[in-house]
């Protein structure tokens, strides 16, 4: 980021501002949002580089990290809290005696990222006493220095407080318009100022955005004592405010309801989410039993995460995760087998990390290696799974995918998910057309409550919206709904698939994995899936 | 510097409060040292060191309010954040539920802090691995673990002259034992302030024994069932009743702890009469900070007493608009228990489910607590007193209060993530669908 974006970005005119209070530092880049050079990260890198080699090192990285976040959110139409946060720092990591070592510090200055390369060294070292198996990194060319930037029209660090805090406020004035009680709403800015550089001979510099805004309305029947809730339907993006545009080339007029694609309108939505809470404190309680159901992206991408995105991570299958996320029920032998039916034939998911506007785009992973697009499940069957350089080699193949990721640059980074899609019908079909042929089943849209074993075998998932759907038509809304399955089942009852007309991102700000726990960014896209006799059961209880 | 003392805590504050300008100015700083050690296919996979520091600041101009952080002390940064604090403050709106910075307050001492915790070396990281690899190997099991101690410090002042220090170590140490061939699993999780009172090898023999048991796993049909939930399971069903205690959501009618007409359950029974829970910060067996982030003492509060509900969580505001002291969020929670063990609970039940871990526990309707997830890492089936097998995991779907209402026995409690939690045993709990998971 310019020195210029910052004095936008705390929203005071440039010109107010020529001399900083803290004018010293403004030429000593370190802890200040002044551009840091990229040959002084060169040079802080070579030094932590030379200082692991020095100590034994066979191979090094460093990552200079800026990290910036920013977060607004509101209670109705009161702005309740405004804060920017600010983390800097240098992680390095090693292989020393064959075994993985890290070491992070704040103190970013020669003496302190070499004093972090000379702990990582000998935390390698301490740790390869108990290493059974040394470290086998597949082979990654340097790609001298080079620069990547998430393509944005216009950063959302740049827009005034004034006018975000606007905005929400005219989102909370539309949920009372549209007869909602109460509104939480946020928004969730973040930039990541990464500088990797590797023994292999890579500089990489990389300025990514994220943009996230949410709500929740709940309408209250004081009455009955019943109340009902709905949260906004916009995605994470990996885009800047224009997202935030509500341009018409973003709306999409659903079967029942509308929904967003590339541009998201939150004052619209938040009066529509208050309108059809109201509606869901009355509607019909679900029948259990067995429904088939049409699944809008806004909720399907949920269902991939969890039960493709995660049980196809290699590091899970092998057992890395099992302490904490668990591990996969998709076992190196049945991808060996070349024949496990994951899905159905139309069933086609790949993985990327580099879908514009998404959530997982960068140009180079968080170890060097250039982002790409690859096959998980091609027609129906298993093909492949996400690896990175340490674990690649155990599928026979010798590149790593490029889905390596650190949360910061105290984190270590690790096999991280990519975004993962499930590819749109090949033939030409709406939502509509879809619905017409359905005798009985649930249209859903809007992701719920989700849960699913540490095998990603069963799982239940619940919805924002939830209609019924009787001989081809929408007949009313439903309550109470959640689905259970089990994977493999689940995929292997898809029988259509929207064509690509349909297909959107969605996504998750805050995917959670690894111990310490760090979190990452991904995007999932999808058409409108259809999914035959899906077991629905009707969560309403009385305490 | 990621390190710093009483004394040294206060200096920094006071120069920083020093730069500012504005109404008021609040500022939170933190440090920590932290260590980790991962392993996973009975070999170290990742390991690290890292320190950090972190600088909160809280400018005020009238109800209008700003927060900027930074993660360095230098002279330089305090006023650079409190300057950016102060600049949004200035573009803030007010917020008409803006309550201003408290004064000097009075806490309580709480011994959290151990010397030796903050000792730990990478080599002392190493061992506890390998201590706990040696009985998986032992067992044809393969051990995934993770170790990670921490020695931080936090402290807080503003310009109201209020002025709260804390400082803690802790090692969390868990530990996933699974077969060599997959068809059984067992885990165990522990955590102290103390890491004299951590045994790796000894904790890791018990996940390895559980990994042995839950092999050959018979499926049992889904429905109702008495349950015997071990702490590590049943805490993390009292997590979130311990969210729900929100004064405000309650008074709005949007909490399970609403009434119909309006109105909330305070005071009202709402579970049996053997359920007590109560958070305590200076509880000797699992000590934390006396002071919440605002700088409210945390006090010792009784939340629940012979079933019926005592508190609820005020924040500042919502207290002043009804009426009510402020009252802070359980800071832990400690439950009243008998003194049996588990394995008393075990041979007074006649037919029941032993859980001895939960997983993915997600809210699926508020209005009930209704919560659904998994059991993992070793489920039996009892019978008359006794274990006679393995079962399958299970998806449950169940609410905590309709849980508590249905208590059987509770036996002593033990120290988990922080909390004091017995275990329990209780009827009627829904299993709604059986698992292939291992």
């Amino acid at each position: 980021m310019e020195r210029r974006n910052f004095l936008q970005y705390s929203g005071l005119a440039a010109g107010a501002l020529v001399v900083t209070p803290w004018g010293k530092t403004y030429a000593d880049w370190n802890g200040s949002l002044t551009a840091i050079p990229s040959a002084d990260k060169k040079q802080l890198a070579d030094t932590a580089l030379g200082a692991a080699r020095s100590r034994g090192a066979t191979y090094a990285d460093v990552r200079i990290g800026r990290y910036l976040n920013q977060f607004i959110n509101a209670r109705e139409t009161k702005i309740q809290g405004v804060a920017n946060t600010e983390s800097f720092g240098v992680g390095v990591r090693v292989i020393a005696n064959g075994t993985w070592g890290f070491a992070s510090t704040n103190d970013v200055t020669a003496d302190g990222v070499a004093r972090a390369a000379e702990q990582a060294v000998a935390i390698a070292k301490a740790n390869a006493k108990v290493q059974s198996d040394p470290v086998l990194l597949a082979p990654q060319q340097g790609f001298g220095e080079v620069q990547w930037q998430t393509p944005i029209e216009k950063s959302a660090f740049e827009v005034s407080i004034a006018e975000k805090a606007d905005l929400l406020k005219a989102v909370g004035e539309a949920a009372a318009a549209g007869g909602a009680g109460f509104i939480n709403s946020g928004l969730f800015l973040v930039n990541e100022q990464k500088y990797f550089a590797s023994t292999d001979g890579s500089y990489i510099d990389q300025d990514i955005h994220r943009t996230w805004p949410n709500f929740n309305v709940t309408v209250v029947d004081k009455a009955s004592g019943k109340f009902d809730t709905r949260q906004s339907l916009s995605a994470p993006v990996g885009m800047g405010w224009e997202y935030l545009s509500g341009r018409p080339a973003g709306k999409i007029q659903g079967p029942a309801v509308q929904t967003y694609g590339q541009f998201y309108d939150m004052v619209e939505d938040a009066r529509l989410a208050a309108e059809q809470a109201t509606a869901k404190v009355s509607a019909k309680s679900v029948e259990a039993g067995k429904w088939d159901l049409v699944l809008d992206p806004s909720h399907i991408w949920l269902t991939i995460h969890e039960s493709v995105g995660h049980p196809l991570e290699l590091d899970r299958v092998l057992g890395y995760e099992a302490n904490y996320a668990g591990t996969s029920f998709a076992t190196l032998d049945k991808w060996e087998s070349k024949s496990f039916k994951y899905g159905s034939d139309q069933v086609n998911f790949v993985a990327d990390k580099t879908q514009p506007g998404s959530l997982g785009a960068v140009g180079y992973d968080d170890e060097g290696v250039k982002t790409r697009e690859w096959d998980l499940v091609r027609n129906g069957v298993l093909v492949n799974y996400q690896a990175i350089r340490d674990q690649v080699h155990i599928l026979g193949q010798n590149a790593s995918h490029g889905c390596c990721y650190a949360d910061n640059w105290s984190s270590v980074q690790f096999q991280r998910m990519p975004n993962v899609s499930l590819e749109p019908g090949s033939a030409p079909l709406t939502p509509d057309e879809m619905i017409a042929g359905v005798e009985k089943g649930i249209y859903i849209v809007g992701n719920g409550s989700y849960s699913i074993d540490q095998q990603r075998y069963n799982f239940q998932f619940g919805g924002q919206l939830f209609y019924e759907i009787r001989d081809g038509k929408i007949v009313g809304m439903l309550r109470d709904v959640a689905y259970q399955s089990n994977t493999q089942e689940f995929w292997n009852a898809v029988s259509a698939i929207c064509d690509r007309r349909d297909y959107r991102l969605n996504g998750s700000f805050f995917d959670g994995k690894g111990q310490p726990p760090q979190i990452s960014s991904v995007s999932h896209g999808a058409a409108t899936t259809r999914v035959d006799g899906v077991n629905v059961i009707n969560t309403a209880r009385r305490i | 510097m990621s390190q710093m003392t009483e004394a040294e805590a206060r200096a920094l504050l006071t120069k920083a409060l020093a730069f500012s300008q504005t109404d008021s100015c609040e500022i939170n700083i933190s440090g920590n040292v932290s260590g980790n050690i991962r392993y996973a296919r009975n070999t170290v996979s990742t390991a690290g060191v890292g320190e950090d520091v972190t600088l909160v600041v809280q400018a005020n101009i009238g109800k209008r309010s700003g927060v900027a952080t930074a993660n360095e002390f230098t002279d330089e940064a305090l006023e650079r954040t409190v300057r950016r604090a102060e600049e949004l403050a200035q573009l803030a709106p007010e917020n008409p539920e803006f309550m201003d910075v408290l004064g000097p307050q009075e806490y309580t001492t709480t011994q959290a802090w151990v010397d030796q915790t903050a000792a730990i070396t990478p080599d002392d990281r190493a061992e506890v691995a390998a201590a706990s690899i040696r009985p998986a190997k032992a067992q044809n099991c393969v051990a995934a673990g993770f170790y990670n101690d921490t020695a931080g410090w936090q402290a807080m002042a503003n310009t109201k002259g209020l002025f709260a220090y804390h400082r803690q170590t802790r090692v969390n140490f868990s530990v996933t034992m699974r077969t060599e061939d997959g068809t059984g699993s067992g885990y165990v999780a522990r955590d102290y302030n103390d890491v004299a009172k951590f045994d790796s090898g000894a904790v890791s023999s018990i996940a390895v024994e559980k990994a042995v048991a839950s092999r050959e796993a018979r499926a049992i049909e889904p429905g109702k069932y008495t349950v015997i939930l071990e702490p590590e399971a049943f805490v993390d069903l009292l997590q979130p009743l311990g969210f729900s205690l929100n004064a405000r959501n309650a008074d709005e009618g949007r909490s399970a702890l609403s009434k119909p007409g309006g109105g909330t359950k305070l005071g009202e029974k709402m579970f049996d009469e053997q359920v007590s829970i109560y958070s305590d910060p200076s509880h000797p067996e699992v000590p934390t900070s006396p002071w919440a982030g605002d700088g409210q003492p945390q006090r010792r509060t009784q939340w629940v007493e012979n079933g019926v509900v005592k508190n609820l969580a005020y924040s500042r505001y919502w207290a002043e608009k009804t009426g009510h002291e402020p009252v802070t969020f359980p800071a832990n929670m400690i439950m009243a228990g008998g003194t049996g063990s588990v394995e008393d609970l075990i041979r007074d039940t006649a037919r029941g489910v032993l859980v001895t871990r939960l997983w993915y526990i997600r809210f699926v309707d508020p209005q009930t607590l209704l919560l659904t997830g998994l059991t993992r890492d070793g489920t039996f089936f009892i019978e008359n007193g006794r274990i006679k097998h393995a079962i399958k995991n299970f998806r449950f779907n169940e609410s905590p209060i309709i849980m508590l209402n249905n208590v059987d026995a509770l036996g002593t409690p033990t120290r988990v993530r922080g909390n004091l939690i017995p275990p329990i045993r209780a009827r009627d709990f829904t299993f709604s669908s059986l698992s292939d998971a291992v």
